[in-house]
């Protein structure tokens, strides 16, 4: 197990405070400013947020029903030459993952070959015996992924997480280059950095290709959304928006004819592809949660019969346990052939005695986190636990060692954000958006960065006080 | 487009248009208050609550009928869900939910009259602010209805948009007339006093349309020609016939792109048909009050049958 670094990695400037290459573009822009100027841009930023109603809903929260997530203005810079590397090894990540969802759908050699426990898959509530033995059109599974990458050193971004489900925040890396380009237009003229602009259009062209047999012409794309109350209700409409599709719920849609068609002002017209952004266990009351009201009844039907394309396919959960997380060095080997570019973040599973041996002796050391939990719920992080959260979840892991996984408190790199009293660092972490087709693998040169907004935080996510950035990739 | 939508929009802008009125409503109903005495405002008050179907609810809250105890309610009481805050509210939870079939700028504008009008409405409105908070509503609503006219395209979405807004203005405008038909009918073969020319005016300003009945009557005012003004002329854009016209238009634009027409265009026919062959000497012979319950019945009908032919709902 690789030990973690002493000292973090400042993305802008190097240990003896000169600014790295990647940031003297902007770094030279940015010392030219009038620091008055800069601050009222923050604040018009805010106010440019709200009025296009960039907010995202926080569930149980009836005073404040909307919320902005914080947006910082000094962006995050990756040079073309990092990129190239990341997106190298996303692509073998992404195509590992899809062999690896038509496998265990299939004839499960994975588990035949012993490298992987059987259990991982029988016990698991995101497997579906629904998609046991069917194919996807195109034999697409994960149609849209997001991977979480964090950085540790100069050459060391290692994968936190594969968002397969339905990974969301794109819309927040459209709308804050959006943002960046309206308040600093000649920056962009300094400092060639590569659009993101066109992923609506990718998204769309993407989606098409992998429209089911049963279209006729065009494919016709929607996008399934729980509705305006969602978290992501935002996001779900600036997609359909851009992509100049439908966004429908579940109550515009029904089966008809073996297809699942909309009601529109002139009858019901059938969708080939649905862009959906409900879960698994709301999105056929027939096949799944039978109280769900999001889903369409019968529309696991109409998809085992070639009547439609669901993205991402049913079943893709899978691959964001945490349990099987950390078999994907295995996997990427086993599907690929080659040695995985992009490391795991080096995990115990508490399911093996050694490991939980490990794990136990350096509880106050590592973070804990539940192999089915995900956004930063039902997790231990030692160095700021009590002791009494300790011990407590001592118990828990004692009890269950195999719903756990630890990891090491990782020292994630930081970026300045824009403080009152100036740059100030603070940790970041990265998701780029990745595409799959049967055309092949597509990824946006660039993504969303969260960032801790607080000192020494290294909490990222948006519900517990993070930020965004502009996420840059630098032209060659 | 999807059923649900056609209905999002049309109902986003009938709450737009209804906020607008009745601010309208409470603009007419000050001024008269500030040059009547108590009586007289009290019961001007009543027939603004009694115009938007609001008395029975506000007697029943023990609200009194002065004009910011009336004011207050019917702009931003949380127990009364037909204030114009729930109405601007509704445009734009509506205008969310149809995101995806107007323009950003359509959007925009109405999601920041929704936070202007709620910063307005957060604290109760006093007299000196009263002013300011009516002409923000006419400004907001004015402004979503400017920004679709400049940015949508001329497509079914923009005529559900229009119908909305045509139905609920027809419908308005009538009710006006009603609540006020008191004031206008007795008066008929009658020359007015000076208070039944302030109290037609009133009338004529709750439809911004004081104005242009002064040039067009040069200065004169009579019971007749106010009905027949609000009734039948269609060069009056917050007329009965004016919004009749818009709403026959939008169904034909409708029928059109379709290539069929439907139950609300048959409708209309027989509607339009009668609203254009009458005379302001038929109408007061039937009796205004009549003939207006008639014309909210119609609207209403025609109403329903876009929500049934355009699969509103399922």
């Amino acid at each position: 197990m690789a030990s973690e670094p002493r000292v973090t990695f400042d993305e802008m400037v190097d240990e003896h405070g000169v600014v790295r290459p990647a940031y003297a573009g902007f770094r030279a822009w940015y010392d030219e400013q009038d620091p008055n100027w800069l601050k009222r841009q923050h604040h018009e930023a805010e106010r440019s947020f709200r009025r296009v109603g960039i907010t995202f809903n926080v569930y149980g929260d009836t005073d404040g029903e909307e919320r902005l997530i914080p947006f910082d203005m000094i962006p995050r810079i990756i040079t073309a030459q990092e990129w190239r590397k990341l997106s190298r090894g996303i692509e073998q990540r992404v195509r590992a993952l899809n062999a690896f969802l038509h496998d265990i759908y299939h004839r499960q050699e994975i588990v035949r070959s012993g490298r992987l426990p059987a259990r991982l898959l029988r016990d698991n509530a995101a497997y579906l015996p629904q998609m046991v033995g069917f194919s996807p059109p195109g034999g697409v599974y994960t149609h849209i992924v997001g991977i979480d990458l964090v950085r540790t050193g100069s050459d060391d971004f290692m994968v936190l997480e594969d968002n397969a489900r339905t990974p969301s925040g794109v819309s927040y890396m459209l709308e804050n280059r959006e943002t960046m380009m309206a308040m600093f237009p000649e920056l962009f003229t300094r400092v060639a950095v590569r659009p993101v602009q066109d992923y609506p259009r990718r998204l769309a062209r993407s989606l098409a290709a992998c429209a089911p047999p049963a279209t006729q012409g065009r494919p016709v794309v929607a996008v399934l959304t729980p509705g305006i109350h969602n978290s992501a209700y935002f996001e779900h409409a600036f997609l359909a928006d851009q992509m100049g599709a439908e966004l429908v719920e579940g109550r515009d849609l029904r089966v008809v004819d073996g297809r699942i068609a909309m009601r529109t002002t002139r009858g019901y017209q059938p969708i080939d592809v649905l862009y959906r952004r409900v879960d698994d266990d709301y999105l056929d009351p027939l096949s799944f949660n039978p109280d769900s009201m999001l889903g369409v009844p019968g529309i696991m039907d109409v998809y085992r019969s070639g009547g439609i394309t669901i993205a991402n396919a049913p079943g893709t959960g899978i691959a964001d346990d945490k349990a099987i997380y950390s078999f994907m060095p295995e996997i990427v080997e086993f599907y690929t052939g080659e040695k995985p570019i992009l490391q795991n973040v080096p995990t115990w599973r508490c399911s093996e005695p050694d490991a939980l041996a490990y794990v136990l002796d350096n509880l106050a050391e590592l973070v804990v986190k539940e192999v089915h939990g995900s956004g930063g719920y039902g997790m231990l992080i030692g160095p700021t636990a009590s002791k009494k959260e300790i011990a407590w979840f001592e118990k828990k892991l004692k009890a269950k060692p195999e719903n756990y996984i630890a990891q090491p408190t990782l020292s994630l790199s930081t970026v300045p954000i824009f403080a009152k009293a100036g740059l100030a660092p603070r940790h970041v972490d990265l998701r780029p958006f990745v595409l799959v087709s049967p055309n092949g693998v597509d990824i946006v040169p660039g993504g969303l960065t969260r960032v801790a907004l607080k000192k020494g935080s290294l909490v990222v996510n948006s519900s517990q006080g993070g930020g965004t950035k502009d996420s840059w990739v630098l032209e060659d | 487009m999807l059923g649900r939508s056609a209905n999002g929009i049309f109902w986003m802008l009938r709450y737009l248009e209804r906020a607008e009125n009745t601010a309208r409503l409470l603009e007419a109903g000050f001024r008269l208050a500030l040059t009547r005495g108590n009586g007289a405002a009290i019961e001007e008050w009543r027939s603004v609550l009694v115009t938007m179907g609001l008395d029975a609810d506000f007697r029943e809250m023990g609200g009194e009928y002065t004009g910011l105890g009336v004011t207050n309610f019917v702009l931003r009481d949380r127990d009364n869900p037909g204030s114009v805050l729930a109405m601007i509210e509704n445009a734009r939870t509506n205008a969310r939910a149809v995101r995806t079939e107007i323009t950003r700028e359509v959007w925009e504008a109405t999601n920041e009259s929704w936070m202007i009008l709620k910063d307005l409405l957060a604290r109760p409105v006093r007299e000196s602010n009263l002013g300011d908070v009516l002409s923000a509503i006419r400004n907001q609503t004015t402004l979503v209805r400017g920004a679709m006219e400049g940015t949508m395209l001329r497509n079914e979405i923009f005529n559900f948009a229009r119908m909305g807004t045509y139905i609920e203005r027809a419908d308005n405008t009538a009710r006006i007339l009603d609540v006020k038909y008191y004031v206008l009918l007795p008066s008929v073969n009658w020359v007015g006093s000076s208070l039944d020319n302030v109290q037609w005016e009133n009338v004529l300003r709750s439809v911004a349309g004081e104005r242009a009945y002064r040039w067009l009557n040069a200065g004169g005012m009579d019971a007749r020609g106010i009905a027949e003004f609000l009734i039948l002329d269609g060069r009056f854009p917050r007329s009965l016939t004016f919004c009749y016209e818009k709403l026959r238009s939008n169904l034909a634009s409708l029928a059109r792109e379709y290539g069929h027409e439907s139950n609300a265009h048959e409708l209309m026919r027989i509607a339009g048909a009668r609203l254009h062959q009458t005379t302001i000497e038929e109408i007061v012979e039937y009796g205004l009050h009549e003939f207006i319950s008639e014309f909210i019945g119609e609207t209403q009908k025609i109403a329903n049958a876009i929500t049934a032919d355009y699969r509103f709902i399922a």
